[in-house]
């Protein structure tokens, strides 16, 4: 049986991301890891891959890959498939890991299995674990399709560790049908975002729709300067408008796993618990005795998230000036 | 233009989701169902490109009887008509069933543009779209924070990672909209009466040509295992705030030495 593992790697911000890594480091514990990188990537992407365990890059830099989403993808990612026949593909639960393996489960009816946290191979048969419902339950799943195993991963499920490979490029034809020209990708724009970011933040200081209003945000900022973190929100208070997207927290926005993570006015729906549960330290500040996100903190506090926030700063401040 | 939405009736957003261990499906009989805010979003996408450029919006839907409650409402928001694919045949469909049953109920519709949320609010595998895409034979334009028609071709800015992208193809074709896009708007008395007489189509799996070779759990890819609860965290304790808080806070902060 192959124990082969396929990882799609993706470049954003001119970077292979650190989802890809932690992709490739899991798939060459567990088998032998390749990885597929195609459209334009920073001319050390290729070496990048071999050093978190990639043992071969296919590759293409072709442009199509960039100015069209999806389909030329699909069409070049099937074709090795076929051709390969891997025992696992992973994709990372992005915008375009997502779209990719859509068309890829249908375009070789083999379904795929979303939302995965970990898995194993045996004999060809890969089991998943998926936290399915955010914290309240956790399924393992199977895909008894014949074929390639596609798996679409959530990002920080693994811990990226270098594994040197010596670097192994195969070149592969781009995708040239005129007819995979459908989604054209015309500009990307960049929004800047204000503060320190919450990728990699060792704090965050979250609000939810408990802090009732945009300004409230203010405080949790002076929270977080504090202790020297960044600021999230959840998919309540962004829909609400008070912070932009950036901030969001959750299985429709970022997934962090800071040491610290202080949840205030969060009650914790599952959308939310998904993105941070496996935070290292989890302190909530809520009203409702009865919040989910209680159940998961390492330090629950029933109370008035106005009168406890001012007091935890101005006695930060208090210590630190001490 | 004619608008097709896709999405789901689910438990409605005051219900806990338990698991049946012998189906290892959820449990959504005798549970209270709303429409899908993903799919109330959509239905309010696709309300305000028909009034802008003209045409209908078809919701189409699968799901039990239970369904017919959210069905109702994405009527009376102003959906002209709806498809409800109710069959037992299709029940434990994974994604990729679920997809084939849709695209082929869409394709006994006019459309020009088909709509979905990312994902569902329940459930949340977010690539039912994308395989509905692949099926219709239609490009997929997805994560839309902001949808323009223009004449034959379709317009989005696509939510990204350091940003957004403008994102272009023709129709027809489908959109997958970000629960920020818009407000749905609340359905009004007119809006109730009316949906009344709006007409619901029924269909079965075999109406759309589908056998349980293709829909159903017996066809299903995704084969769920085992179901259970994850590990607890350890450890936890909850104070109720009596004016010492912020205190209890700052002291717990020091014992774990962050000040």
């Amino acid at each position: 049986m192959s124990d082969l593992i396929w990882v799609y790697a993706e470049v954003v911000d001119d970077k292979i991301t650190p989802t890809t890594l932690e992709m490739l480091t899991k798939a060459a514990e567990v088998g032998k890891a390749e990885a597929v990188l195609l459209g334009p990537a920073p001319d050390d992407a290729a070496q990048t891959l071999a050093n978190f365990g990639a043992s071969k890059v296919y590759r293409s830099a072709d442009s199509v890959y960039g100015e069209y989403l999806t389909l030329p993808a699909a069409e070049t990612v099937a074709g090795l498939i076929q051709k390969h026949n891997p025992a696992v593909m992973l994709f990372a639960s992005s915008y375009a890991g997502r779209d990719l393996a859509a068309a890829l489960s249908a375009g070789l009816d083999s379904g795929a299995i979303t939302d995965v946290g970990d898995f194993v191979l045996k004999n060809g048969t890969v089991e998943a674990t998926i936290p399915a419902l955010g914290a309240s339950y956790q399924n393992t799943s199977t895909l008894v399709s014949r074929g390639t195993k596609l798996l679409l991963v959530r990002p920080k499920s693994f811990e990226p560790k270098t594994n040197a490979q010596p670097l192994l490029v195969e070149e592969v034809p781009a995708a040239s049908d005129e007819a995979l020209r459908k989604v054209h990708m015309k500009e990307r724009v960049v929004v800047k975002r204000e503060g320190p970011q919450l990728e990699g933040a060792k704090t965050i200081v979250s609000g939810g729709r408990g802090l009732k209003g945009e300004e409230n945000f203010e405080m949790l900022k002076e929270l977080a300067d504090l202790l020297g973190g960044a600021v999230g929100a959840t998919r309540a208070a962004v829909d609400a408008g008070w912070v932009p997207y950036a901030m969001q927290i959750g299985q429709t926005g970022k997934t962090v796993k800071p040491d610290l993570y202080i949840a205030c006015g969060i009650s914790g729906a599952v959308q939310h618990l998904s993105g941070m549960k496996t935070s290292k330290t989890i302190i909530a500040i809520n009203k409702d005795p009865e919040a989910p996100i209680l159940q998961i903190s390492d330090l629950g506090v029933v109370g008035d998230v106005f009168k406890v926030v001012p007091q935890l700063i101005e006695e930060i401040k208090k210590r630190k000036g001490a | 233009m004619n608008v097709v939405v896709c999405g789901k009736v689910i438990p409605a957003s005051s219900v806990t989701i338990e698991i049946d261990p012998s189906t290892k499906r959820m449990v959504r009989k005798g549970v209270t169902h709303e429409l899908d805010p993903a799919a109330a979003s959509a239905v309010e996408e696709g309300l305000r490109l028909t009034e802008k450029h003209g045409g209908a919006v078809t919701l189409i839907t699968m799901g039990m009887s239970d369904a017919t409650i959210g069905i109702r409402s994405a009527l009376a928001m102003g959906a002209t008509s709806a498809v409800h694919i109710l069959d037992d045949a299709v029940a434990g469909s994974d994604t990729l069933g679920t997809a084939k049953v849709l695209a082929a109920a869409i394709k006994k519709q006019e459309f020009d543009l088909v709509i979905c949320g990312t994902e569902s609010s329940d459930s949340y595998s977010g690539i039912v779209p994308g395989q509905v895409a692949h099926f219709l034979g239609v490009p997929a334009v997805t994560f839309a924070k902001e949808v323009t028609v223009d004449g034959d071709r379709v317009t989005i800015k696509r939510q990204s990672e350091s940003g957004y992208d403008v994102v272009e193809a023709a129709l027809p074709a489908l959109v997958t909209t970000t629960s920020g896009i818009n407000e749905p708007r609340y359905p009004q008395l007119k809006g109730i009466m009316a949906a009344k007489k709006k007409e619901i189509k029924v269909y079965t799996a075999a109406d759309l040509g589908l056998g349980s070779d293709q829909v159903g759990e017996s066809a299903a890819r995704e084969k769920v295992l085992t179901v259970g609860r994850p590990p607890k965290r350890q450890g936890g304790k909850v104070i109720t705030d009596e004016g010492e808080g912020g205190k209890q806070i700052a002291d717990f902060l020091a014992e774990l030495k962050i000040i």
